[in-house]
């Protein structure tokens, strides 16, 4: 298991190389001057260029990535161009509330999609069956930003009953669970949480309904165990496809959220994304998308060493 | 005992009135910028920035007036009590500082601050030099050659050349405390968490990206400025419906720039919407390079003529002015002009039926747009609009539409910049305050892009001279005259396709009291209350 584990992690390191140069290559390909941003809209070429300059901008781009790597080798991410302050500070901060906010709604959604899916493949064929299928495909097909939007207006605007924007009171950004916070917490959650629930629910669903269907199964009936027993065995079996799709819908929405934390003024990686994007703060840019790919390649070790935990099987293949 | 009775409670009424007359809330405002503007003196994020973190947390020496809506702004004494230009040398200008004045640090405001904060922005091996606030102050004062302190409350510059423009320049630059700067081991990211200016608002608490919190300085030198309420936050909201929700849950107080079509609904729950005329344009800067359709006057008259501004206004929810010219109408450089901006169809086609263009024989042309962008309203929607009028006058306009920071680049690249493959228009909007940001920058020859903003490459003797005397009358009201003709001639050349005009629109909570909208690009906030 060990050397797997160590196998497995030297491959992560050529992946995070491929990374670093994709995530430095392709901020640089969109068109515009990151410098737009800090520069008076009618700054002369003069004092464009002399901006350009301070910034490093006007080196070639195989010079920018060489100084670039090896300022991150130093853990140093460099400095916003917006905003001036640390890259590191900006990107770690804006982490750690989409990973509160990422937590949360795998909290509501994995236990919920695990259930309806389990629910829908052991009565499968059922109008249980159907319902669930229903609300699964509804939960992934529905735009989460207009059910954000729509949660906002319901609880926020005419209940009154929960705030719209931010992510606590007086601008806390630390991971406090009294009811000042998680009341901030919720509507963006809840949206945040759908799709998953939808992905996990038809994948479990899937993977219930192939697995009851298996010959193994109706030999442990044969042999006399309980309904309980027997559907423990089939989620050990479901339990390693399942935790992958389930480990990249993590990654997802540590990452994928931008139109969630835009809609909620949550101010996570996506809603930092894309102020980055809209003021072409080069820096940020490639330091919050480093720090997004690099945590996708972590999600993707650890659920290949936890399926390899559970299912013996994959080792070995 | 009754006397000593009677006595507690008056001392507890007093207490109670004078705790009411201090206390009058806390204003929360939800921005449109994403970022809390830079704290440490020049701002960023434009005339937002200026706004809430400029003329708030500090001072510069001239001002503008923003206590009357109904009349433009005009400049009015700051930290310089009065200011004049040698009558022998008109290159040189004295400031006469107004004493008494502390930063919010406690240190004491002088010549030497003026001296200090000018190097900060300009001179680029001074230990205090920032090239962050020097991005955003140094294009602004182009007319700086020198400057010195000839006493503590006496300041000396002298330009490059006669330019009457000076005191309209000197109102971008805030004075920062150096004392602070000091205090903070001269680290301008320190000081960025703990400024100090001379302004009605002392920044108590910032968490970058997620608000800024203010209080009064009790001590400001203009007492009639002290803020009446107990805070001011300032929350970056820059997504239009999340600002809006957040208004309407009762999370903020005041928001920038609702979306028009969430007015009609915050109307009806109560909330006012607040607009007033400001110095802003929404127009088509167009190419005056050879060969560009523009070049021809009856063709740039038909296309003012073909446009229906009062029908444009629905899309708007009727938040904006129509133009009559380059600039508002109610502005006192507006002049009388000869050409009437109006929409007039049939003579419109009669224009360009004589330039040589009909039914069989179609104008084309091509307009640089952006989907969004600052100041720029509802770009696409008002764009096709404006597409739709020219197309009934046989002009076939063509959009380019780049993002808002390409477009300003396209925009400093000029119109014969090979990256705007061959636009003759790009759609701009302006922040036209003052005559060098509303008029000289636009059109003057020595700032043909890429070395200035004048976009189409125009170039006119007679405008030159138009320019030459508005930096060479020193006399404020003769500027004004010469402003005005300048005007004049802009929209009797229709220079532009002159659309519309915004009205800085601003929805708030009806708690808010005492706002009066200065028809400016800052406001002054000291006289609000909120009622609790």
């Amino acid at each position: 298991m060990l050397s797997y584990f160590f196998r497995r992690l030297l491959l992560v390191l050529p992946v995070a190389f491929g990374v670093s140069v994709i995530c430095f290559m392709l901020v640089q390909i969109a068109p515009g001057d990151p410098l737009t941003a800090i520069m008076p809209v009618d700054a002369t070429a003069e004092e464009q260029a002399a901006m350009r300059a301070a910034y490093g901008l006007d080196k070639p781009l195989p010079v920018q990535y060489a100084i670039w790597i090896g300022n991150l080798a130093q853990g140093d991410m460099g400095k916003s161009i917006a905003t001036g302050r640390p890259v590191a500070q900006e990107v770690f901060g804006a982490v750690q509330n989409s990973l509160l906010l990422a937590v949360s709604a795998a909290v509501i959604a994995f236990p919920i999609g695990i259930f309806l899916g389990f629910l829908a493949g052991y009565f499968r064929d059922t109008l249980l069956d159907r319902a669930v299928t229903a609300l699964s495909i509804t939960g992934v097909s529905v735009p989460n930003y207009w059910l954000g939007i729509v949660l906002v207006i319901i609880f926020s605007v005419n209940l009154g009953w929960l705030p719209s924007m931010g992510a606590g009171p007086g601008g806390s950004q630390s991971w406090e669970w009294d009811w000042l916070h998680m009341r901030h917490l919720i509507l963006p959650a809840v949206t945040l949480a759908v799709v998953p629930i939808g992905i996990v629910a038809r994948t479990v669903r899937a993977l219930a309904g192939d697995i009851l269907t298996m010959d193994f199964v109706q030999a442990l009936y044969a042999k006399g165990m309980s309904r309980g027993d027997v559907l423990r065995h089939v989620a050990r079996n479901a339990a390693s496809t399942a935790l992958s799709v389930m480990g990249l819908q993590l990654g997802y929405l540590l990452g994928g959220s931008i139109l969630i934390e835009t809609v909620f003024n949550w101010p996570g990686s996506g809603f930092l994304l894309s102020n980055a994007i809209f003021q072409r703060d080069l820096p940020l840019l490639q330091g919050t998308i480093l720090v997004l790919a690099l945590f996708f390649v972590a999600m993707n070790l650890i659920v290949d060493v936890a399926q390899a935990a559970i299912d013996p099987r994959i080792k070995r293949t | 005992m009754l006397r000593l009775k009677a006595g507690i409670a008056a001392l507890a009424v007093a207490a109670t009135m004078a705790s009411a007359a201090w206390a009058q809330g806390t204003l929360r405002v939800g921005m449109t910028a994403a970022d809390i503007p830079l704290t440490t003196g020049q701002t960023d994020q434009g005339g937002e920035g200026m706004r809430f973190m400029g003329y708030t947390v500090y001072d510069s020496l001239i001002e503008w007036d923003l206590t009357s809506a109904d009349k433009p702004s005009v400049l009015i004494p700051g930290l310089a009590t009065e200011w004049s230009v040698d009558a022998e040398d008109k290159t040189k200008w004295t400031f006469k500082l107004r004493e008494g004045v502390t930063f919010h640090d406690g240190a004491p405001f002088t010549a030497a601050d003026v001296v200090w904060n000018l190097d900060k922005i300009l001179v680029e091996g001074s230990e205090q030099y920032d090239p962050r606030q020097a991005a955003q102050g140094k294009s602004r004062i182009p007319a700086v050659a020198s400057y010195k302190a000839i006493d503590d409350y006496t300041l000396e510059i002298v330009t490059k050349e006669p330019d009457a423009t000076l005191p309209y320049q000197m109102t971008w630059i805030l004075m920062s405390s150096k004392a602070n700067w000091e205090a903070m081991d001269k680290d301008w990211e320190k000081v960025a968490g703990h400024p100090s200016g001379t302004g009605p608002w002392k920044l108590e608490t910032f968490v970058p990206r997620e608000r800024a919190e203010m209080v009064p300085f009790d001590a400001y030198w203009d007492e009639t400025r002290i803020p009446k309420l107990d805070k001011m936050v300032l929350i970056p909201l820059p997504e239009p419906n999340a600002r809006s929700a957040a208004l309407l849950s009762g999370q903020v107080d005041w928001i920038e720039a609702p979306a028009p079509d969430t007015i009609p609904a915050m109307q009806g729950n109560g909330f006012v919407i607040s607009s007033n005329a400001y110095p802003h344009n929404w127009t088509w800067h167009l190419s005056r390079l050879e060969g560009s359709p523009w070049n021809d006057i009856r063709v740039r008259k038909a296309a003012n003529l073909a446009i229906d501004r009062e029908g444009m206004m629905p899309l708007l929810g009727g938040l904006m002015v129509p133009a009559k010219g380059f600039l508002p109408p109610s502005s006192q450089w507006f002049g009388n002009p000869t050409f009437e901006v109006k929409y007039d169809l049939d003579a419109a086609k009669a224009l360009m039926e004589e330039a040589g263009y009909g039914p069989d024989k179609h104008l084309a042309v091509k307009a640089l747009i952006s989907p969004s962008g600052s100041g720029q309203m509802l770009p696409l929607p008002m764009n096709e609009y404006v597409q739709q009028s020219l197309a009934e006058i046989w002009i076939d306009v063509e959009f380019m539409v780049v993002e808002w920071n390409q477009m300003i680049n396209l925009w400093r690249a000029g119109a014969a910049d090979p990256s705007v493959d061959g636009a003759q228009s790009i759609n701009f909007t302006y922040f036209i305050q003052d005559p060098f940001t509303g008029l000289i920058r636009h059109l003057d020859e020595n700032l043909i892009a890429p070395n200035g903003t004048n976009w189409g490459h125009y170039s006119d003797p007679e405008m030159q001279e138009l320019f030459k005397q508005i930096k060479t009358t020193f006399d404020p009201v003769a500027q004004d005259e010469v402003l005005r003709k300048t005007h004049e001639k802009y929209v009797n050349d229709a220079l532009f396709l002159m659309v519309t005009h915004d009205v800085a629109p601003r929805a708030m909570s009806p708690k808010v009291k005492g706002f009066v909208q200065a028809q400016n690009w800052y406001q002054n906030f000291s006289s609000i209350t909120i009622d609790e």
